[in-house]
C-alpha cells in the first residue's frame, strides 16, 4: 500500500514539473482545513489535462487555483507554488485581472450575460480597451468560429444570448473566455449538465483548441476524460494520486486506488 | 345481510356475522372516511377564511377610491391642473403649483436619495460582513422606521433655521433622507438576488471586482433596483408631515428652490381643514390626483420588474 504522501516520486516526477502551467508542491487551505496536500504536476503546451476524482476530492479546488478564483472566499492559504508560463502566479506584480485574461475558465452553469450574444464575446476585449468596431467585429467573429458558434448565431449577433439553447450558451461562455486570447483555458465540468448531443460538440471544440492552447478540465465523466485529454491526473481526498497519459490511466495504473475509481469500485 | 356501507356503526347485528377481519377493517375504511370529510371541511373553511382576508385587504384602497372619485371627480377639471389657487369666495381655482411643487420636490429627493440610497445598498450586498456594514443596515432600518414628522422637525432645526426661512431644498433634503433606507435595503436586496454564477464570470475574464460590481452585477439587478427606486418615490411623493416644517407650503406660483413651494400633500392639508365648502371639494380632487400619480408610479414599478423576470437583452 502507498503511503498518504505527495504525488507519484521518482524519476517521473521531474520531468513532469515542465510546462505551461506547472503546480510546485501546492497546498490549499479552507480556514484551518487542508484540502489540497503538495500538488505537484505540469501541463504541457497545447495538451489537455483532465482532472478525475470522486467528489470533495479536491480536483475543482485546484482547478480555482490557477486562475486566483479561490482568492474571492475569505480565509484561505497556500503553500508551495504554481506557475504560467514560468512565472509564479502568486508573484506581487502578478494581479488577478492580467492572470485571469490570460488563464480563461468555463463553469459547470453556462452564465452569459444577460446581453446579447455579440456583447458577451466583446465584454473582454473591450473592458481591455479595443473599442475599435471593425477590430471588435473580427474579435468576436473569430471566437464564435473557434467555439464552432458561428453558423448558428451570426445572424443573430444582437439578440439575448439568454434565449440560446444550454449547449449553445456553453459555447458561448467558451468563445467569450476565448476572446480574450487566453493561453490556457481552465474548464470545470462543462458539459455535465448537456445532452450527450452538445456533450459531443463541446468535446470535439476541445480537440480543436488544444492545436492553440492548454486546457486542464475537470470532470466527472471518465469516458469523456478518455475521450479528451492527453494526460489525466487523479485526485483523491485532496491529494494527488496519480498522474500519467491517459491512456496508461485506464489500462494500467500504477496505483490501487486508481484503478478501484476508474473500474468503478469506488468514488 | 350485509350493512349498506357508512350507514351502519360497527356495533350493528349484521356486522357480527361477518369473519372478523373484515369488520374491522370495514371499521378502519370508515374512520378513514371520516378523517378524509373532516378534512375536506377543514379545508373548504380555511380556503373561506383566505379569501376573505384578502378581500378585507383591499377593502380599505377600494372604500378608498370609491369615496375619492365621488367627492373629488366633479371638481377635477382641465383648470384643476393649470389654474393656481383662487382666493376665498372665487369660484374655481386649480392646484397647478401645488402639482408642480410635488414634483419638484420629488425630483430634488431623487436627487439626493437615489444616488446614496443605491450606492448604500451596493455596498451593503458587496461587503455584507464588515462592520461599518452591519451598523449601516441596523441604522437604515431604524431610519426607515423614523416617523417622518420627525424628520420634518429635524430639516427644519438644522436647514431651515440656518438658512433663514422655509424652503424647496430643506423639504429636498427632508424628503431624499427619507428615500435612502427604502432605496438602501431594497437595492441591497435585488443586488443579491443576481447569480454568484455571473459575478464569477466576470471575474474570470478579467474584471476587477469594481468594475465587476459597476457593470455586471449593478446592470443585471437594475430592473429591480429601478422598481425598488420607483416605490421609495411613490412613498415620499404622499408625505406631507416633513413638508409642514419645510416647504411650507405657497398660494402662489414659485419653483425657486430658496423660496417656500407648495406641494399636494400640503394643499390638501390646509384646503381639508379650511372652513369654505369649495376648497374642501378642491381637497378631495387633490388627493385623487395625488393618489392617481402614485398609482401610476407602482404601475410603472410593477412594469419595471415584469421586464426583469424577462431578462431581456440590451
Amino acid at each position: 500500500m502507498s503511503q498518504p504522501t505527495s504525488a507519484q516520486p521518482g524519476g517521473d516526477a521531474r520531468t513532469e514539473l515542465r510546462g505551461s502551467v506547472v503546480a510546485d508542491r501546492y497546498s490549499f487551505w479552507y480556514g484551518p482545513k487542508q484540502v489540497l496536500h503538495e500538488i505537484s504536476l505540469g501541463v504541457e503546451e497545447r495538451s489537455v489535462l483532465a482532472l478525475i476524482g470522486p467528489s470533495g476530492c479536491g480536483k475543482s479546488t485546484f482547478l480555482r487555483s490557477i486562475n486566483r478564483m479561490n482568492d474571492l472566499i475569505p480565509r484561505i492559504s497556500h503553500s508551495g507554488d504554481i506557475r504560467l508560463m514560468g512565472e509564479t502566479i502568486f508573484a506581487g506584480g502578478m494581479d488577478t485581472v492580467s492572470l485571469r485574461q490570460r488563464v480563461g475558465m468555463v463553469f459547470q452553469r453556462w452564465n452569459p450575460f444577460p446581453k446579447s450574444i455579440y456583447d458577451n464575446v466583446a465584454y473582454g476585449p473591450r473592458i481591455n480597451g479595443q473599442r475599435d468596431r471593425t477590430e471588435l467585429d473580427g474579435i468576436v467573429e473569430s471566437a464564435l468560429r473557434r467555439a464552432a458558434l458561428w453558423d448558428e448565431v451570426k445572424d443573430r449577433l444582437r439578440q439575448t444570448a439568454l434565449g440560446l439553447s444550454g449547449g449553445q450558451q456553453q459555447r458561448l461562455c467558451i468563445a467569450r473566455a476565448l476572446a480574450n486570447q487566453p493561453e490556457v483555458l481552465l474548464l470545470d465540468e462543462p458539459a455535465s449538465a448537456l445532452d450527450p448531443i452538445a456533450t459531443q460538440r463541446i468535446e470535439e471544440l476541445l480537440y480543436q483548441l488544444k492545436e492553440e492552447l492548454t486546457i486542464i478540465i475537470v470532470t466527472h465523466n471518465l469516458q469523456q476524460a478518455a475521450r479528451v485529454s492527453d494526460r489525466t491526473a487523479f485526485f483523491y481526498m485532496g491529494r494527488l494520486v496519480e498522474v500519467d497519459l491517459t491512456e496508461r490511466i485506464f489500462t494500467s495504473p500504477r496505483e490501487e486506488r486508481t484503478e478501484a475509481y476508474i473500474t468503478g469500485r469506488f468514488g | 345481510m350485509t350493512s349498506v356501507p357508512g350507514s351502519a356503526p360497527p356495533t350493528s347485528p349484521a356486522g357480527r356475522h361477518k369473519p372478523h377481519a373484515t369488520r374491522s377493517q370495514r371499521a378502519a375504511a370508515e374512520r378513514t372516511m371520516r378523517t378524509l370529510r373532516r378534512r375536506r371541511l377543514i379545508n373548504r373553511v380555511m380556503v373561506g377564511v383566505m379569501y376573505l382576508a384578502a378581500l378585507l385587504a383591499i377593502l380599505p384602497l377600494i372604500l378608498i377610491l370609491f369615496h375619492l372619485v365621488r367627492e373629488g371627480a366633479s371638481s377635477l377639471s382641465l383648470d384643476f391642473f393649470i389654474r393656481m389657487p383662487a382666493p376665498v369666495g372665487e369660484a374655481g381655482g386649480g392646484m397647478a403649483n401645488a402639482i408642480v411643487g410635488t414634483l419638484v420636490l420629488v425630483g430634488l429627493a431623487s436627487a439626493i436619495g437615489l444616488p446614496v440610497g443605491i450606492g448604500a445598498g451596493l455596498y451593503l450586498a458587496e461587503h455584507r460582513r464588515s462592520r461599518l456594514a452591519l451598523v449601516t443596515r441596523f441604522l437604515s432600518d431604524v431610519l426607515n422606521g423614523l416617523p417622518s414628522i420627525v424628520m420634518g422637525i429635524f430639516a427644519w432645526q438644522f436647514l431651515v433655521r440656518p438658512m433663514g426661512g422655509f424652503s424647496a431644498y430643506s423639504a429636498g433634503v427632508a424628503l431624499g433622507a427619507m428615500m435612502i433606507p427604502l432605496v438602501t435595503r431594497s437595492t441591497e436586496e435585488m443586488i443579491r438576488l443576481v447569480p454568484v454564477s455571473l459575478r464569477e464570470a466576470a471575474l474570470a475574464l478579467g474584471f476587477s471586482r469594481a468594475r465587476t460590481s459597476l457593470t455586471i452585477v449593478l446592470r443585471t439587478a437594475l430592473p429591480g433596483i429601478v422598481t425598488g427606486s420607483l416605490v421609495a418615490v411613490a412613498r415620499i411623493a404622499g408625505e406631507t408631515a416633513p413638508l409642514l416644517f419645510t416647504a411650507f407650503g405657497n398660494q402662489f406660483w414659485s419653483i425657486a428652490l430658496d423660496e417656500p413651494i407648495d406641494a399636494l400633500p400640503l394643499r390638501i392639508f390646509y384646503y381639508a381643514t379650511s372652513p369654505y365648502d369649495d376648497w374642501r371639494a378642491l381637497a378631495w380632487a387633490g388627493a385623487l390626483v395625488l393618489i392617481g400619480i402614485v398609482l401610476v408610479i407602482s404601475i410603472i414599478a410593477r412594469y419595471a420588474t415584469r421586464a426583469r423576470h424577462g431578462l431581456g437583452g440590451d
